[in-house]
């Protein structure tokens, strides 16, 4: 099998690989950024919280309109910024921190949204909408998932600067006259609205791990946050790309391949990485000064 | 005062309902250098906070005669990040916010204003490395080019020598006179006594009600000293509201 045939050859020759392929890569472009942001925030696993928080939107949105992306999509948002606001709302007015509060309304979104699901349809559906079907993904899906990438980037630029201060240092951001707390929501909305454009194609579960791994991994590469914000995205890209591929050529569900594949450079930045495993095992000569 | 930037009215901070800073009146003259002295718990950070429109005013009232964005503050370095994958000229250039706006450019005169800030503090060379490779006081002093960078009228310091070597503390020192020097009202939270009554001309002593308020000579007595060791630090739970006349 020439190289052609082995990475280009699926995409030239099915136009749902094709498919596939753009709406894993607006994916890896949008989300990974993101999931810098959240290891930086020290909310890793908030993402996962997030995934599940959509649940009851989700379920309402099936239970009334069947199978159909945006009904589920829109209902899936709507029960995300439900949990990030109520959070945030809980967060700033009573003694709990974010991380606690976001905790306790997302398991009651869970816990709602399996109540629902279980009154209305059978563990297949359940089964499709925590998977996703990145083969699947039509045109609709694709232009959703697409402007979701868009929106995420844009917003992401304008909010960057903010975002920063209420990390490194919320008490100067204040001190200026900054909203503390305000850019820390509408960064959960973004994160809500990356995991619900996923969740046709990789899965609202698997999402997560397009969002987070190569956020890990880029950790290891780069000491400044650019540099870890462009290399997060970089792979997921390639894991996107390398997943669809094994998945076609190996006959493997693409989703959990694609995210395996992201678990693949994961292991590698562990090693290689500046910031990894072997370098500490090279003992270099100090230098001078 | 008629020359007040900053007055204080009666004012009581609270946590709980419980007074951590109790009836507080005074003003901070234009130009003036203070040093707020005082044990810890004596309310010293909240007043800072205050000021800075971040707590709640229980009673009383906070004037001041400039907008808020003409205010610096130095926070704890406990109170951030210190592992930030941050390079130490963005750092310094997070000082121009105020004014650049969340969303505003930074034009090349703002890095070249970064710089010399940053050779001001003692730091040239420094501007690519990450805030993470910094010692304690180096990092001190990267959070004092940020100050430099956002030309403020009022700078309020919190604890600004802390854990901060001796030459460090000097070199630190000499900027905080230098800001006097141009015209800044600068307020400090300090522990060193010696410090104060060598650099600074007037001194708060806070013990959650002012000691003393004036001139560090007549503020710095061992009576006033002794009065502030003794502030009460029980927390009395069944304390009753706070009446006018009343000796709190």
């Amino acid at each position: 099998m020439s190289p052609h045939e082995l990475l280009i050859g699926p995409f030239q020759e099915f136009a749902f690989m094709r498919r596939a392929l753009v709406a894993s890569l607006a994916l890896a472009v949008g989300g990974a950024p993101l999931g810098v942001l959240l290891t930086l925030r020290r909310m890793s696993l908030i993402g996962d919280a997030m995934s599940h928080a959509v649940l009851p939107g989700v379920a309402v949105g099936f239970m009334w309109f069947g199978l159909s992306l945006p009904a589920l999509s829109l209902g899936g948002f709507t029960a995300g910024v439900a949990v990030v606001l109520l959070a945030g709302l809980v967060a700033r007015h009573t003694e709990l921190r974010e991380d606690a509060s976001l905790t306790a309304t997302y398991l009651l979104a869970l816990a709602a949204g399996v109540l629902l699901i279980s009154r209305s349809g059978s563990q297949l559906d359940l089964l499709h909408i925590l998977f996703g079907n990145v083969l699947g993904v039509d045109g609709p899906g694709l232009l959703l998932v697409a402007g979701i990438a868009t929106v995420t980037l844009l917003l992401g630029a304008l909010l960057y600067r903010g975002l920063l201060l209420e990390v490194f240092d919320p008490d100067f951001l204040a001190a200026g006259g900054g909203r503390r707390g305000l850019y820390q929501q509408v960064f959960l909305l973004l994160v809500v609205l990356n995991l619900v454009g996923a969740f046709q194609t990789l899965g609202t579960l698997m999402a997560v791990g397009i969002m987070m791994l190569p956020a890990v991994s880029a950790r290891l590469w780069h000491d400044t946050l650019p540099a870890q914000l462009a290399n997060s995205a970089l792979q997921a890209a390639l894991a996107g790309f390398g997943g669809l591929l094994l998945s076609f050529h190996a006959d493997l569900p693409s989703g959990p391949t694609i995210i395996l594949c992201a678990g693949g450079l994961y292991l590698l930045s562990l090693c290689v990485a500046p910031q990894g495993w072997l370098p500490r095992l090279l003992r270099r000569p100090h230098l001078r000064g | 005062m008629s020359d007040a930037l900053l007055s204080l009215h009666n004012v009581t901070l609270a946590y709980r309902r419980h007074p951590a800073v109790h009836h507080l009146s005074g003003a901070l003259a234009r130009g003036s250098l203070t040093a707020l002295v005082g044990p810890n718990g004596a309310g010293k950070s909240t007043l800072l906070k205050a000021i800075l429109g971040q707590l709640p005013v229980q009673e009383g009232r906070i004037e001041l005669k400039l907008p808020r964005a003409r205010i610096a503050y130095l926070p704890q370095q406990s109170a951030l990040e210190r592992q930030f994958p941050i390079s130490v000229l963005d750092a310094v250039l997070l000082g121009s916010w105020v004014r650049r706006g969340l969303f505003g450019g930074i034009p090349l005169a703002e890095r070249e204003r970064a710089l010399a800030a940053l050779a001001a503090v003692g730091l040239s060379g420094f501007a690519a490395r990450t805030v993470a490779t910094l010692s304690v006081g180096q990092f001190q002093r990267v959070l004092f080019a940020r100050l430099m960078l956002q030309d403020a009228d009022l700078i309020l310091l919190d604890e600004p020598f802390n854990a901060v070597d001796a030459r460090t503390t000097a070199d630190l020192l000499a900027l905080v006179r230098r800001w006097h020097g141009e015209g800044r009202t600068v307020l400090a939270v300090l522990h060193d006594h010696q410090q104060v009554r060598t650099h600074f001309p007037q001194t708060l002593l806070l013990a959650r009600r002012a000691i003393a308020w004036g001139d560090t000579a007549t503020v710095l007595t061992g009576d006033h000293l002794h009065a502030a060791q003794h502030m009460v630090e029980a927390w009395d739970d069944h304390a009753q509201p706070c009446a006018p006349g009343v000796p709190a």
